[in-house]
């Protein structure tokens, strides 16, 4: 049995459906992320998950047990705010101590675990300082400690990164996943940023317009898309409108407008005569120059239109016959050289078929 | 630019010169000793010995002063209740039915409470009908400083405390009260200030007998004005001071521990 597990869950504000029969079952020690844009529904089912708001239908079941109708001081469940949302008028050692009082543990065991949980965020000679005396890192980490102390089931973090540079963020997000490892207590994050949910997450649920689009981990999310909303919310992808020629297991024929044809993996379900995209990731694509064109499967010509270099990789915009853009990504790992194609060079552009999907629609 | 600067300069001491300077001449002649406000005589303490041995004096400040700390109790409770509500639910009317009495003239508020108390309580007029009619007139003042304060908060906090494992009375005793106290308190004294020297109201809804202080200083200033007048109006003017600072004091100091961000 998951440790969770959401059933057919909806909530609307008026006439809007912010989040629309989601089901999810996540299991325990689970990285778990719900990832989508602003306005996805991922904040709503996790407010739900926390108790601050009640759905209109379906359930929520911790261990097997609907939580709907618990309030949230009873849930086993803590929250980490976007804000932090940490008491300003208590210092950190207070802050940390709050859930522990709350469930009304003896003073001596407070302190111990206070003292322990403070040497863990390395914040010990801050512990009487009070929140607007933190940095933003420091305040992040006491949010944590004071999320994790006593011990819950499952620890919800709403864009707990969102408020820190960028620098700091990166090593937060490694803090993270150590820290997620170390407590063993199920994490459920929301974010929108895509690449922090591949970073961070054993399962990414992708949400849009209050449904799930896909679940899946962050490889499968990231390289077998199951829909073209998939496939352009998580990182940069190419795609090209295709019909289908021929639907025959291991690989479909597909025909590209004005370009020709190329082959895709095969899935179930798709039909010959069906029009949807080609979706191409830009490092998948690989350039050759015209000249060096020997053998080469399915390939298109164009011209190099345009490149952008940003140190480790440059990314080369190719025009195509037709005047389709699609664009490439190479490592920039010869030694001492920016680019490898100038603008206005004929290319050719190919790819492996295994790494291209086929989009309905 | 140095002259424009004088004249500002100028411009404001008269201004407050203009404020400050009857002021200051009330507590002067409260110890002049000549039974005439026109000319100073030499110092004498014998108005404030005089005020202190007029029972009606006394008893009027005594009544203004459980007056005003009741209905500050009352009011302050009950507008710490409403400014809370007003944030919580976005409820458009609720401000509206909260801040209107500040609004309302006086007289209006005094004529329609004391029709109020006599033609639908049946209610002997004393002080416990001064009490309600002042609760009434400071609830708003209170919600509004309340709901300021709350305002420039992290709704999120509370959310938290609820989130820890806290009550729903838990999380106001051990986080929100806390965090809105100074404008609690603020509150509070406001509503004192405002109690004890209020007049129209006062006026309608006593009644007969209880002497109330802003009434008893009209009534000997209608036979003669005495500088015992001065000495009750510097007494009044000390406590209402007392109450400025207290407040300022708060404010720098309690916010600041409590400020978001």
């Amino acid at each position: 049995m998951a440790l969770l597990e959401i059933h057919d869950v909806t909530k609307h504000f008026g006439e809007f459906a912010a989040v629309n029969s989601v089901n999810i079952a996540i299991e325990a020690g689970e990285f778990f992320t719900l990832l989508g844009p602003s306005g996805c529904g991922k904040t709503t089912l996790l407010r739900m998950i926390a108790g601050f708001d009640q759905p209109d239908s379906g359930q929520i079941l911790l261990d097997g047990v609907d939580i709907v109708s618990i309030p949230p001081e009873k849930r086993p469940i803590h929250t980490v705010f976007q804000s932090y949302a940490l008491f300003p008028h208590l210092t950190v050692e207070s802050n940390i101590a709050f859930p522990l009082k709350m469930s009304g543990k003896t003073p001596d065991e407070i302190r111990s675990r206070v003292k322990e949980s403070l040497d863990n965020v390395r914040l010990t000679s801050f512990a009487n300082r009070f929140p607007h005396e933190l940095s933003g890192g420091q305040k992040q980490r006491v949010a944590f400690a004071r999320g994790l102390i006593n011990r819950p089931r499952l620890l919800l973090l709403d864009e707990p990164l969102g408020a820190l540079d960028a620098k700091l963020r990166e090593e937060m997000q490694i803090e993270l996943i150590n820290l997620q490892q170390e407590v063993g207590v199920t994490f459920i994050f929301v974010t929108h940023a895509q690449n922090e949910a591949l970073a961070l997450s054993h399962r990414i649920a992708v949400m849009n317009q209050g449904g799930i689009e896909q679940i899946d981990d962050p490889s499968k999310i990231y390289n077998f898309p199951r829909n073209r909303f998939v496939a352009s919310f998580i990182g940069k992808i190419n795609m090209l409108d295709v019909q289908v020629l021929e639907a025959t297991s291991p690989q479909l024929r597909l025909s590209v407008m004005g370009l020709g044809e190329v082959a895709a993996p095969w899935r179930q379900g798709i039909k010959t005569g069906d029009k949807g995209v080609i979706a191409i990731r830009p490092e998948q694509v690989q350039i050759l120059h015209y000249s060096e064109n020997l053998g080469v499967a399915d390939h298109f010509t164009g011209k190099v239109h345009d490149y952008l270099y940003v140190g480790d990789v440059t990314t080369y915009i190719v025009e195509l016959c037709n005047g389709l853009l699609i664009e490439a990504l190479l490592p920039n790992s010869t030694p001492g050289r920016a680019k490898l194609f100038e603008i206005g060079d004929s290319v050719v552009v190919t790819w492996q078929y295994e790494a291209s999907t086929y989009l309905n629609g | 630019m140095q002259i424009s600067n004088l004249r500002l300069w100028i411009a404001a001491v008269l201004v407050y010169a203009f404020l400050y300077i009857p002021l200051v001449i009330v507590v002067v002649y409260s110890f002049n000793d000549s039974k005439l406000n026109a000319e100073w005589v030499g110092f004498t303490l014998f108005w404030y010995e005089a005020l202190f041995n007029n029972i009606e004096m006394l008893a009027a400040v005594r009544n203004s002063l459980i007056i005003a700390v009741s209905a500050s109790i009352l009011a302050t409770i009950l507008g710490t209740m409403a400014g809370l509500a007003i944030h919580r639910y976005k409820l458009k009317v609720l401000p509206v039915i909260v801040f209107t009495p500040i609004a309302m003239p006086e007289i209006l508020l005094g004529v329609s409470l004391l029709l109020f108390f006599l033609q639908v309580l049946n209610l002997t007029l004393g002080l416990v009908s001064i009490i309600i009619a002042h609760t009434t007139f400071c609830i708003g003042f209170v919600a509004i400083i309340v709901r300021a304060r709350l305002k420039d908060m992290d709704w999120c906090i509370f959310e938290a405390a609820r989130d820890l494992g806290a009550s729903p009375w838990q999380s106001f005793r051990l986080v929100t009260l806390p965090l809105i106290m100074p404008a609690v308190i603020a509150g509070a004294l406001m509503s004192f200030t405002l109690s004890i020297d209020d007049f129209v109201i006062t006026f309608f809804t006593k009644g007969v007998g209880e002497p109330i202080l802003p009434i008893q200083i009209y009534t000997m200033i209608k036979v003669a004005v005495t500088p015992e007048i001065n000495a009750i109006s510097s007494l009044l003017m000390l406590l209402t001071l007392a109450m400025i600072i207290i407040s300022t004091k708060l404010d720098s100091s309690v916010l600041r521990a409590g400020s978001i961000r």
